[in-house]
């Protein structure tokens, strides 16, 4: 059952499993998303980390802003550490030697160790059937090395390795589509988060958290680096991403039944999206405006088939 | 509550299925496991012992070798008894996580037998895949046969385990030849073998949520170095567990093992070196060398890493020709033992140093026959009475086409 969820009296009074002090840059969603999963937490947690922007910025020997049990072996391996650490626990359990709390157990991983190298492992994860939640930090673009494109990186944007110039417009394929990956491996529940809607993303989290199973989050964390806008502007961004619909909020349960939980009032048009962002600031040349018409294209279909989805209820 | 197994006296074992036993009687917790060959029979037969109810722990099929170790390192951090097994190319798929299983010190123990590398692809028994991860921070342990992959696999844990040590540890034995060669071993009854092993003790858990453990962090240059001189440091000291551990299973057993065991050493004038099962050979070409004059022995060593170099050496000075024998090719180099007996030698003051020559030989289970052995003590001999190399340093026995070797 899902348990009544914090308002913001209660959560600004939770106790703190994730210190204040990390290295994460200014203005980095991260932070917000992280807090909100730990909130979302009721009793033992144990947390995986792939390498990754939070990885490096939260366990620097020998401090830590961790105050839950956490372990990062190698970027693309967190899923498989915590579903380690939970055969662990099923193993003492049964043998009487863990009497405590059931533990919930959690992996986070960037948009590089979630769409590109860690893939294999955290598929294998879910055909197994760990009673585990996986919550991809996507920011786009591989953030922690430099700004390199990704899986994850949308068509038009300029990294440092599909850099606009002369001849480009910067990345040439679409963002892999991992929600319906996801949800293909009969995840128990599968949802897509921004940390602007918080009720709802507090909701998916708990949701994904006491669901039985495998269950995966994939949560928007705009990168005030490499998507290039000012860093108090993260919840603004945040909100032209969903607005417009490139970043939809929704769920699937159990493996096919889609459930959209915003729709926004006003539908924002693409380009005021792509225009706060310095990453896609090329594509306003009038070259390479098809591609933003493109793009919004993509948008207009990808919603449209949510809906279809949702209505059908197959 | 897992069922016990009734053991014979004497059970008629291959090396893959003495390992698996070793393994049910340890009572582990978490195996998470990938099937390659020649290793494949030791997860097979442990999962027959799962599903039969002779195990309690957890049993995770894992997609890859790579996630196996991830398993196996998450569930270590979390606080129990942890084990794997692997060959060859799934083991060099592990090799990343096997720095950061003995980075994190986490007392795994992995059964690795040992197979060629590719390409081309082999999936015979030679060493390569031993000194693919002779780096990576784990205790390194040589057997020959199925009696020392039974017995090694027990004392496995006590070592790995050990709170003075608490270093991951492979357990190596030869594919095919140890690995799927029948033999008699004397296996210990599961209460008695349990008793030696002990409960798992814990440390910085996951599942303690009263002191929650950070594993894995980050450290640059200004901790990283003393990381790694500390778990440097605890395998150099590791041999004294090590040592301590045959003495107690010497005991239990009446089977003594040695960091160095020797054959015939004490008045020979020649000696072979060699890893696993090659031993065995060797010291049956040895006594047969000595029915024609040649004063001959054969040395081998219990633990690859750490390399017993000071006793090594001491076992060695007296000697006055020595054939390394080295079942893989670091290309581009001489043999990896030989390096390390070479280095060995040298740690002894005041001696004067034996003749050391190099035979690669075994690569993707070449047969390495009587005759070719009896033919390296035939040139040892010829060394020692010349008191210098009347052979090139490196070379290649068995090989096809023109006879090679270099130096």
């Amino acid at each position: 059952m899902v348990k009544e969820i914090k308002n913001l009296k209660q959560f600004s009074k939770s106790a703190e499993k994730f210190e204040g002090a990390h290295l994460l840059c200014p203005g980095c969603a991260h932070g917000m998303i992280v807090r909100e999963v730990l909130n979302a937490v009721d009793g033992p947690v144990v947390l995986g980390n792939s390498t990754g922007c939070l990885e490096v910025s939260t366990a620097v020997y020998p401090y830590t802003s961790w105050d839950v049990p956490w372990i990062h072996i190698g970027f693309e391996n967190g899923s498989t550490a915590v579903a380690g650490a939970e055969a662990m626990y099923k193993a003492l359990a049964k043998k009487g030697k863990y009497n405590g709390q059931k533990p919930k157990f959690v992996a986070f991983g960037g948009d590089g160790a979630t769409y590109d190298i860690g893939f294999q492992w955290i598929s294998g994860c879910f055909e197994r059937g760990h009673d585990m939640t996986y919550i991809c930090l996507d920011n786009e673009v591989y953030a922690n090395t430099g700004g390199q494109r990704s899986g994850s990186t949308p068509i038009g944007a300029s990294t440092s390795t599909t850099p606009a110039g002369k001849v480009s417009y910067g990345k040439k394929e679409r963002k892999k589509d991992i929600l319906f990956v996801m949800a293909a491996h009969g995840s128990p529940y599968v949802a897509q988060v921004a940390p602007n809607k918080w009720k709802d993303m507090n909701k998916k989290i708990k949701q994904a958290i006491d669901t039985q199973g495998p269950t995966f989050i994939n949560a928007m964390s705009a990168c005030t680096t490499e998507w290039r806008f000012d860093s108090n502007q993260t919840v603004e961004v945040s909100d032209l991403a969903v607005d417009s619909l490139v970043f939809p909020l929704f769920e699937i349960i159990n493996g096919t039944e889609v459930k959209i939980t915003y729709r926004p009032k006003n539908i924002v048009p693409v380009r005021d999206y792509l225009g706060a962002q310095g990453r896609f600031k090329h594509l306003f040349k009038p070259e390479n405006e098809h591609i933003i018409e493109q793009f919004q294209k993509d948008v207009d279909a990808r919603w449209e088939y949510l809906q279809r989805r949702e209505e059908a209820k197959v | 509550m897992a069922s016990a197994v009734e053991l014979q006296e004497i059970e008629v074992w291959d090396g893959n299925m003495a390992a698996s036993h070793a393994l049910r009687q340890a009572q582990i917790d978490v195996v998470a496991a990938y099937p390659i060959t020649p290793s494949t029979p030791i997860v097979q037969n442990y999962g027959s012992f799962v599903s039969n109810g002779y195990v309690d722990g957890e049993f995770v099929m894992v997609e890859s070798e790579h996630a196996a170790m991830s398993a196996c390192v998450g569930a270590a951090a979390a606080g129990g008894r942890v084990a794997t097994a692997t060959s060859s190319q799934g083991f060099a798929l592990m090799v990343e996580v096997l720095y950061q299983a003995s980075g994190m010190r986490l007392p795994i123990v992995l059964n690795l037998v040992n197979r060629a590398l590719a390409s081309p692809l082999n999936i015979h028994g030679d060493h390569s895949d031993m000194y693919l991860g002779r780096d990576a921070g784990w205790i390194n342990l040589c057997t020959c046969n199925p009696q020392e992959a039974y017995d090694f696999n027990l004392m496995a844990f006590r070592i790995a385990e050990d709170m003075e040590v608490r270093i991951p540890t492979i357990v190596n034995q030869d594919g095919f030849l140890s690995s799927h060669t029948a033999q008699n071993v004397r296996p210990l009854s599961d209460e008695v073998a349990y008793k030696f092993i002990g409960d798992y003790q814990s440390k910085n858990s996951l599942l303690d949520f009263n002191k929650p453990a950070t594993y894995g962090a980050q450290a640059e240059e200004d901790w990283h170095f003393e990381h790694k001189a500390q778990l440097h440091s605890a395998l150099m000291h590791s041999s004294r567990v090590i040592e301590k551990v045959f003495g107690e299973f010497a005991k239990l057993t009446g089977r003594k093992y040695n960091l160095i065991e020797t054959y015939d050493i004490e008045d020979a004038e020649v000696a072979v070196f060699a890893l696993g099962t090659t031993v065995e050979s060797a010291r049956v070409a040895a006594k047969n060398a000595r029915k024609r004059g040649i004063k001959a022995g054969v040395a081998t060593i219990r633990s690859f890493r750490p390399f017993p170099y000071a006793e090594l050496g001491n076992a060695l000075k007296n000697l006055k020709a020595i054939a390394i024998m080295d079942k893989s090719l670091p290309a581009g180099a001489m043999g990896a033992l030989f390096n390390e007996v070479g280095t060995s030698l040298y740690q002894v003051k005041d001696s004067k140093h034996p003749i050391l020559s190099n035979y690669i030989y075994g690569l993707g289970e070449r047969d390495l026959t009587q005759v070719d052995l009896e033919n390296i003590f035939k040139e040892l001999q010829e060394n020692a009475q010349a008191g210098k190399l009347t052979h090139p340093t490196q070379q290649f026995i068995g090989l096809r086409g023109p006879k090679l070797s270099f130096c």
